[in-house]
């Protein structure tokens, strides 16, 4: 790994970002709106539910853990629809850097671009609805880290699929996180799902990650089996994406389409 | 020789891009790939630069197998222009110089983009993003991107295309003066005659991706008894056998 040229790629995308208010505007906006219109309803439980009643915000933490997992796998993938929108791909290609130095910038860079989005949403969330992710202490960290793995497994996904059949593929980017919202249980415990579906569901880092953050915030305790569950399910989808992610770079280079990207 | 296709071969399900092409080039010397559209020049380009996998045959550099070299080994020993390719166009000149420069792993790079940029006179709209220029600046960016390197192999794709006569001939004059004061290998696909006349060294003609013919450039036009390099090309694009 060249950590220069991670830099680099890196670099390209925080210029994109520092060249454009509407574009730190469009990050910063929708985690906010997401943030007011679950705080919101979260309030209205808090005050008209038993099951929330000893547990303030319980939804709109859960909303905050589910919009970092979005904000990192649209990160990833917009970070690479930007190249090909910009008819730079394959510039970026030719260039002198390794298909990992590649995945390398833009998984750390997607970082970067979730937490501008989303940083100023949980801060507004601390004065208007009394609600602080940081309430989870510790653990945190490690639900983060497997939201994290897992967003940008879902980003390298949606490349490789980008990769293997074109732009077209682009819609597929926005819907790929709604589709696995459901089974993710994040705004619901896992029984909920009918019985096949729970077998599924317990197969995605999610579910583990959502029981668990309810678990510390209603029962004050912590499982770190269940939290290094998580992260060990969403790193084995991890190398998983990235598994596919060079099958589709090898398949796109046999079926010539790199160099028509874009164009 | 520097570079020798051995074989090139390139299928996309039963259409046949490239059919089984041979040519060399030597060191510092510039080749030109002239064929009508769709004859394979892009293919080809796309196969020595690493883009598209042949589904037969080989690149040599130097002998030795261009799928030998480590990927970032071998590309930073190329680079590539056409004004079909574009920089990232939220971002300024310098801002893109830049990346690429460290891309390219490039020491002394604010002198190198200095240098570049007062040959090719883009200094007077490096703080402009890149998609606020015009034809003729894009592409001497572009050119600027392709030689940040200084590439031992340039590929050029078009260099000169949909730019006025004046712009145009000022690219030609820069790639002469280039090539003329470094070392580097030149392969450039052109739809237009003069330019290649003006800059290249030996002509490869290809029509349905077989090659139908090379030489330089006078040895083309003696040989098809035409009075110049258009005329020339276009008795072989219009040939309806191949020779």
């Amino acid at each position: 790994m060249n950590f220069n040229k991670i830099y680099a790629l890196g670099l390209r995308h925080l210029y994109l970002i520092m060249n454009s208010f509407p574009r730190v505007l469009d990050l910063i906006y929708w985690p906010t709106v997401q943030i007011f219109l679950w705080g919101f309803i979260s309030k209205f439980f808090t005050l008209n539910s038993e099951y929330y009643s000893n547990t303030v915000g319980i939804i709109l933490t859960a909303a905050i853990l589910y919009d970092f997992l979005f904000r990192a796998s649209i990160s990833f993938n917009m970070m690479f629809l930007e190249e090909i929108w910009s008819r730079n791909f394959t510039n970026l290609f030719i260039a002198p850097i390794r298909i990992r130095e590649i995945i390398a910038a833009l998984t750390l860079t997607a970082i970067l671009r979730t937490l501008i989005g989303l940083v100023p949403a949980v801060l507004i969330a601390i004065p208007l609805f009394g609600v602080s992710v940081l309430s989870l202490g510790v653990p945190l960290i490690f639900l983060l880290l497997a939201l994290y793995l897992f967003g940008v497994t879902l980003g390298l996904l949606v490349t490789s699929g980008l990769l293997r059949y074109g732009p077209s593929f682009e819609n597929i980017a926005w819907a790929s996180l709604f589709f696995l919202a459901p089974l993710g249980c994040i705004y619901y415990p896992i029984e909920i799902l009918p019985q096949s579906l729970q077998i599924i569901a317990k197969g995605l880092p999610l579910v583990h990650i959502f029981e668990e953050m309810r678990s510390i915030l209603m029962n004050n305790t912590v499982n770190y089996f269940n939290i290094l569950k998580s992260i060990s399910i969403s790193l084995i989808y991890f190398i998983f994406g990235v598994l596919i992610f060079y099958i589709s770079y090898f398949g796109a280079k046999k079926r010539g389409t790199l160099i028509n990207m874009g164009e | 020789m520097f570079i020798e296709i051995k074989k090139l071969t390139k299928t996309y399900n039963d259409f046949l891009a490239v059919n089984d092409i041979n040519f060399v080039i030597e060191k510092n010397k510039t080749l030109g790939l002239l064929g009508p559209n769709g004859c394979g020049k892009t293919t080809t380009i796309g196969m020595i630069l690493g883009l598209v996998t042949p589904s037969l045959g080989e690149i040599l550099i130097e002998n030795k197998n261009i799928n030998l070299f480590r990927r970032d080994e071998i590309l930073k020993r190329f680079n590539f222009a056409s004004p079909y390719v574009e920089l990232p166009k939220k971002l300024t000149v310098k801002q893109n110089l830049e990346i690429y420069g460290r891309l390219y792993g490039i020491q002394n790079l604010d002198e190198r983009i200095n240098d570049i940029s007062s040959e090719l006179d883009i200094k007077n709209f490096f703080e402009r993003k890149t998609g606020e220029l015009s034809s003729g600046q894009k592409n001497r960016v572009s050119l600027a991107k392709s030689l940040i390197n200084k590439p031992e192999i340039l590929l050029l794709d078009e260099p000169t295309a949909s730019l006025d006569p004046d712009i145009g001939d000022f690219i030609r004059s820069y790639i002469q003066d280039y090539k003329s004061n470094n070392k580097v290998t030149i392969i450039l696909a052109s739809h237009n005659m003069s330019e290649v006349e003006r800059l290249c060294d030996t002509i490869v003609m290809m029509k349905k991706g077989k090659i139908i013919d090379r030489g330089t450039c006078i040895e083309l036009i003696k040989k098809h008894g035409r009075n110049n390099l258009e005329e020339t090309f276009l008795k072989l694009a219009r040939s309806k056998d191949e020779l």
